[in-house]
Formats: structure tokens, sequence, C-alpha cells
């Protein structure tokens, strides 16, 4: 359209300024989980996450070493030097601009000078941290002296959430098991549906039979159910068939709820093959069973694509039908949605945790997505605009 | 076993068992049942052909059967009986308990709430991105980025939100970014234009709108047009005129609210709990969520306009914004209405970001959840069993909808 005389728009600039305001605004929460699952608890509570991304500014409070182990005889004086950072196993790299020795007057020095704290005391704190504290055996002793510097730190990355979420820690913060669970979760309860619906699109779609109308509208019907209607007599179904809570259960529950929608965009899709195809498949002998599997199935791969993404992503996302059909009593069979709920609760506050335990849990959908983007957008063309 | 052998072996059985009921089966019927040979070849052909279908659609039949048809009338049932009373039937019973109960009504009315915002904001949010990306060099990039939430779970949406409605003791760095923007103002001439006016704007242009898609669709009532249509269409204008005029109402009732509200200026909120507000920053997520598939949808229609429509109506000299709202949208309503849909159904079914983020507390509590509260903490499935009914209630004008479409399209 742009070729067009006099559309050559003056509104061009507003268009990439509003496009880029809607993607960021839309970018922004995802990259600041992103951003504070690689910070340590203390940066999190420290900054906000988007102060990490720039060398920030910090305020800290620490002490020299022990005077009673550290301190060395000079004379008549004794000194205690070292790096306040080492020290007090603080990150190294970062740079002193300003010092002091109060509370009160916490930029009193700049880096490299020496403060007087009287009767012959004296304090040297480098920018990078080195310090040399000299004073008098009384001086010299009891807690190390209390420095209050501001440093310039760079930003600064830690993997070190994701190894305690994914090997160490305690049981309520390790995701290793949920994620083996959620992957056993997933993976029948996508596969299973597609070989079942494909069979009953391809009847719906090219097979002349009574009652052939009515099926469809009741299938387009059924895609509309709240699957909450499903709960109760699904679970007293479950419990009285003796399947209870476990993996079956919850296989056949999303088999069962995922059917609508796969019976529904798989006939869409069949419906749209050329006709001659099947015809002539026909003449030359072939059975229904054979032009299903060796036709049917594999012109129909972009449509089988975009319902197995759909049903691996509900699936993976799902928490309402684990819950309910899955997860019992001993906790054993928790999946990853459950246990970010668990963890929200009894670790509201630490973000380092919830942070890393939220990307794990969305990493696997978000790689599904950008690399069969593709499929996903074509099955949800093909399943609502007609 | 380990679950993830179990997962493997069922992966394994259930598909060739699924591939080995339809070949057997199939099998079973040419060459045993009905073989095509023989003096009867012609009739057995035919017969077979009469059966197939049915192997076919047998096993989802079966699925859909069990796991959907059949729920719906045993929740209807449910929702009659009193488990405690072993299940003997209590009639309406259940429903007036129901009925009685503050929180549901306050389920109800956020459920209407999220009815509303979602789905519109929602849309115009997916129509405005599917206009501006389809425009640019790098709208496919921008498209791939703003779709990507739909790839969230509710629940990792949650987290993610939680984070930026965090809130911190007042002398601390405040690491959610809505109190860190929120102590910026102090109420100076920024904080008026911030905090007054633009709210200002938005309920009026909000009422504006809402008004006159009300007079649209009420038009014909009192013009007694021809185009008014029969007496369900008529009770139907009349349902939204109301509705619009009570939401147009209350829009105008909240300017004055905001108009002369008093700000905390400098204090940390904790956003989620300050009531009939937490209910929209919990839509905010579910919005940010859908926008990607409503401009996914909105942008293939919007491709799929004819150009000479837009070239005519450039030539006649309307100006982009004409060009947009009286040639463009007009010719995708059809589709736009079909996102409305599908955003409202979510919307009625949604549980999992009020459950993780506050659990129906300080009024946010929705129809799910506290379907969910009545089933599995406080036991009562028939009080739980006749709010699934009450979801049920407000799909079905959605599900009859489709139905009829459907029906229409096959005819």
């Amino acid at each position: 359209m742009e070729n067009i005389a006099g559309t050559k728009s003056s509104l061009t600039w507003a268009v990439h300024i509003a496009t880029v305001l809607l993607v960021v605004l839309w970018l922004f929460p995802t990259v600041g989980l992103l951003v504070s699952s690689f910070r340590t608890a203390d940066q999190i509570t420290g900054s906000g996450w988007w102060a990490a991304l720039f060398t920030s500014e910090q305020n800290e409070v620490l002490r020299a070493a022990d005077p009673d182990e550290a301190r060395v005889a000079d004379g008549q004086m004794y000194v205690v030097s070292g790096n306040i950072f080492a020290d007090n196993d603080s990150p190294t790299d970062k740079e002193i601009s300003v010092w002091g020795t109060s509370s009160r007057e916490i930029a009193a020095f700049q880096a490299g000078q020496t403060a007087d704290l009287g009767d012959g005391e004296t304090l040297t704190l480098e920018a990078n941290g080195d310090y040399v504290w000299r004073g008098t055996e009384e001086q010299i002793s009891g807690r190390g002296q209390r420095m209050f510097i501001t440093a310039e730190a760079p930003p600064e990355f830690t993997t070190e959430n994701y190894v305690t979420i994914l090997s160490g820690g305690s049981t309520t913060d390790n995701m290793s098991k949920a994620f083996f669970n959620t992957l056993t979760v997933t993976i029948p309860a996508t596969i299973i549906p597609i070989v079942i619906a494909a069979f009953a699109a391809y009847a719906l779609a090219w097979m002349e039979f009574p009652g052939r109308a009515l099926l469809i509208a009741i299938v387009v019907g059924l895609l509309v159910v709240p699957l909450q209607l499903a709960l109760i007599p699904l679970l007293k179904l479950h419990l009285g068939l003796g399947i209870g809570k476990g993996f079956l259960g919850v296989w056949l529950a999303h088999t069962g709820f995922g059917m609508p929608l796969a019976v529904y965009l798989l006939r869409n899709y069949m419906v749209g093959l050329p006709r001659d195809i099947i015809e002539n498949a026909k003449v030359d002998g072939a059975t229904e069973f054979q032009i299903f599997t060796k036709i049917i199935l594999p012109l129909s791969f972009p449509a089988l694509a975009a319902f197995a993404i759909f049903q691996f992503l509900w699936t993976w996302n799902d928490l309402l039908v684990a819950k309910v059909f899955l997860i019992d009593a001993t906790g054993e069979t928790t999946v990853m949605t459950n246990q970010i709920v668990e963890l929200l609760g009894t670790r509201g506050g630490n973000w380092e945790i919830l942070a890393t335990a939220g990307f794990v849990s969305i990493a696997v959908p978000l790689a599904v997505f950008f690399a069969l983007q593709r499929y996903l957008v074509r099955g949800l063309l093909a399943g609502s605009v007609k | 076993m380990h679950p993830a052998l179990q997962g493997l072996l069922t992966i394994i059985i259930g598909v060739s068992a699924c591939i080995g009921y339809f070949y057997f089966s199939n099998q079973f019927l040419d060459k045993i049942l009905l073989p095509a040979k023989g003096p009867k070849a012609g009739r057995n052909i035919t017969r077979a052909n009469q059966i197939r279908p049915w192997l076919f659609l047998f096993p989802a039949m079966l699925a859909l059967g069990v796991y959907l048809a059949y729920p719906v009338l045993e929740t209807l049932r449910l929702s009659l009986t009193d488990r405690d009373a072993g299940g003997a039937f209590v009639g309406l019973d259940n429903y007036r308990q129901m009925f009685g109960e503050s929180k549901f009504w306050e389920a109800l009315r956020n459920n209407l709430l999220w009815l509303i915002v979602v789905p519109a904001a929602s849309t115009a949010f997916g129509l405005l991105a599917a206009q501006v990306t389809d425009r640019i060099a790098w709208g496919n990039v921008a498209k791939s980025l703003i779709f990507m939430p739909m790839a969230i779970s509710f629940v990792g949406a949650s987290v993610i939100f939680k984070l930026i409605y965090d809130t911190r003791a007042a002398d601390t760095a405040q690491i959610g970014i809505m109190n860190a923007v929120w102590l910026q103002f102090e109420g100076g001439l920024g904080s008026f234009l911030f905090l007054r006016i633009l709210p200002l704007l938005i309920l009026l242009s909000f009422a504006g709108i809402v008004g006159y898609a009300g007079f649209i669709i009420g038009r014909p009532l009192w013009n007694g047009a021809y185009r008014a249509g029969g007496g369900a269409m008529k009770v139907g204008r009349a349902v939204v005129v109301l509705a619009a005029v009570w939401l147009a109402v209350l829009a105008l009732r909240n300017v004055i609210d905001v108009m002369t509200m008093s700000f905390p200026y400098g204090e940390p909120q904790t956003w989620l709990t300050i009531p009939f507000f937490n209910s929209f920053l919990l839509m905010v997520v579910l919005i940010w969520i859908q926008t990607g598939f409503a401009m996914v949808i909105l942008s293939a229609a919007l491709r799929g306009i004819p150009e000479e429509t837009i070239e005519a109506a450039i030539i006649d000299g309307a100006n982009p914004f004409q060009v947009f709202f009286s040639i463009k949208v007009p010719q995708i309503i059809g589709t736009i209405v079909v996102v409305w849909t599908t955003i409202t159904l979510i919307v009625l079914k949604v549980f999992d970001i009020v459950f993780a983020m506050t659990n129906g507390q300080w009024e946010t509590q929705v129809l799910a959840n506290y379907m969910f509260d009545k089933l599995f903490r406080a036991s009562d499935w028939g009080v739980g069993s006749a709010s699934a009914i009450m979801i049920m209630v407000l799909v079905t004008p959605i599900l009859i909808w489709n139905v009829h479409n459907a029906r229409k399209e096959m005819a």
C-alpha cells in the first residue's frame, strides 16, 4: 500500500514510535523476571532490577577485619590492613568514590584520603577497597572499624539461583522433580489426543454418513464448555474406576478436554484438502484406512503441528487439571505451576527463588513458541478465521 | 516405576493401541464381518462403508462423551443434591444458599467487570498492534515479541506481575516498578497530569465509546427501523443499551471520585490489597497475555481486506484515521467479534491468575476461583456445582452463537 500516491504517510514516524512503545511495554515484565533470576538475593532487595543493567552507586556498611586476629605490630603502633571487600565476602570489582566512618557523614572522605580518627588513630581507604588502619594497642582492638562506603558497582550477574533451583536447595525449592513431572504429564497428553482426533476429523471431513452435521455441531458446542463443570463428576468417576489421582488420570483428562479443539481444527484443515487426490486414490482401489494414513495424514502435517503446539502449551501451563486429577496429598507428583504457586505462598519475598523458578517453568514453552511460531499462527487462523 | 518411564510406556502403549484399534477394526470389518467378495460383495461394501465412519469416530466420541458431555449433565444433577445428606435431592437449595452469599455476588460482579474490560482492552490493543506492525519493516519481529506472552502460563505471568506490583517497606528500595514509579509522584504538576487528567480522559472516552456503541445498537429500536430484527433480537438490543447506559453512568460517577480523591503520595502501596482497583491489576495480566492472540488474528484479517477499497478511499481524500475506522474496521468486524468471543470464553474460565495472585482475597474473587474454593476447601459439592452451572449459563449464549454459525457455514 506504500506505493499508492498520497499514502507516503506523515504518520510513519508515529507508527514506529507506537510499535516501539508497545514492544517495550509488552517485553518489560518478562525481562524483569529474567534479569531478577540472575541476581543474588541482596542485589534484588538492594535495588530494582532495572538498575542492574547499569553501573550503580551503592551504599554499604562494611567492617575492617577483627583487630584481635589481624593486627600487626609496627613499632609502638598496631596496624590492620587488607581489602574491605575481600574481608566481607563482597564482590571486589567495585570502585569506591567517597566514604566515611560515621553514619552521619558517609561522604566525609574521598577515596585514597586518610581519615584522622583522633588521638593519632588513622584510617586510609583506597578506591579499590585496600585499607590501612593504624593506631595504638588500645585503639586497634575490639571490633573492626566501620566504614560507610559509596561505591560504583558494575552490573553483575550470577547463575547461582539456577543451580539452587535445578540441582540443589531444599525439597521445596528444587524444581527438577516438578520439571520431569510436568514433562511426563505433557508428552502423552499431547500425542494421544492427536491420534484419536485425526481419525475422527477425517471421518467428519470426508465420509458421508447420517448425523455428520449434528456431530460437527456438537463438537463446536463442546469447544466452549468450561472444564470447571467436569471437575467433580470426573474426579468421582476416576475414584470410582480405581484410577484415582495420578498420571493416568491426568492423561485421560487432558485427552478428553483437548479433543473438541483437536477434532475441530483438524477437520477444518482436512475439509480444505483437494477432493481430486482422495477420489483418485479411491478409484485406484485404496481403502479408507490407506487414504487416511498415506494421503491425509502427511498432507495435514501443518494442522497436526498446530494442534500439537496448542496442546503442549496448554498442558504444560495448566494448573487446574493437575491440581484436581494429579496432585495427591503426598505431593510427589507436583507439577511446576503448582510448585510455583506454593512458592508464592511460602517464599513470597524471596524473589531470587521465585524469579528463577518462574523462568525455569516458562523457558520450555518459550523455546517451543519461538521455534514453531509459524505453525502456531497458522493453527490460530484455521481455528478462528474462516 | 519411575513416572518418566511410565510416561514413555504410556505413549507407546497408547499410540499403538489407538493405531492398532483403527487398523484391526477396519481389517475385521473388511475381511471377516463384511468381506467384499462372494455373492453379497456389493451389499457388503455398502454396509461396511456405512459402519466405517463410526469406527473412526468411536474413540473421539467416547472421550468427548465421558469427559465433556456427561460431566455437564452430572454437574447439573449434583447442583440439585446435597452431599452431606447422602446425595439426596434438595431442589434449588444449593442455588438459594449460593445467592445468599456475599462472596458469590462479589465473584459475579468481578466476573462481569472482567468480561467487559479484558476482551475490550485485548481486542483494542491487538487491533492497534496489528495495524502498526503491518506497516513497518521490522513488524514481524515486533509481532513475535508481543505475541510471546501467549506461551507463558497464567501462573508464570502471575509471578512476573507480582514482581511488578511488589511492595517494600517505606525506607528501603522499591523493587516493584509500580511502586518505584508511584514514589516519583509528589503532588505537583506531573502528578496532576498523570493522576487526575489522564484517568479523567480515559474515563470520559470510555463513557463516550460505550455510550456511542449503545446508541448505534439501540438506534433501530426507537427509529422503528426494519433492521431491528425479531423479538429476541429486540430484547438483546435493549439489554445491550441498558448495560451501556449503566457502564457510562458508572464511569462518569468515577470521574468525581478520581477528581476528589486524595492520594497518599510518597508512601509505597500494597497494590493488590486495594479493593476494586486490584481487580484491574489482575486483568492487566490477562490483557497482556491475550493481546498477542488478538493481534495475530486481526493482522491476518487486515491483510485480507481488498486493496481497492482502501485505494478508493484514499483517492476520495480520506485521512489515515478515516481509512482505518471507516474502511478497514467495518470490513473486519466479523473477525473482531470472533476474537472478542474467544477472549470472553477465556475470561469466564479465568482461575489461575486469581488463585496465584490473591486467591480471591481483598474483593478480587471470580466465579471459577469461588467454585474451586467451594469444591476443594469447603468440600461443598452442591454449591460448587451450582457455581459451575452459573459459569455454564454465562457461556451458553456464545455456545449457541457458535453452533448457529457453524451450521450456517456448512449449509
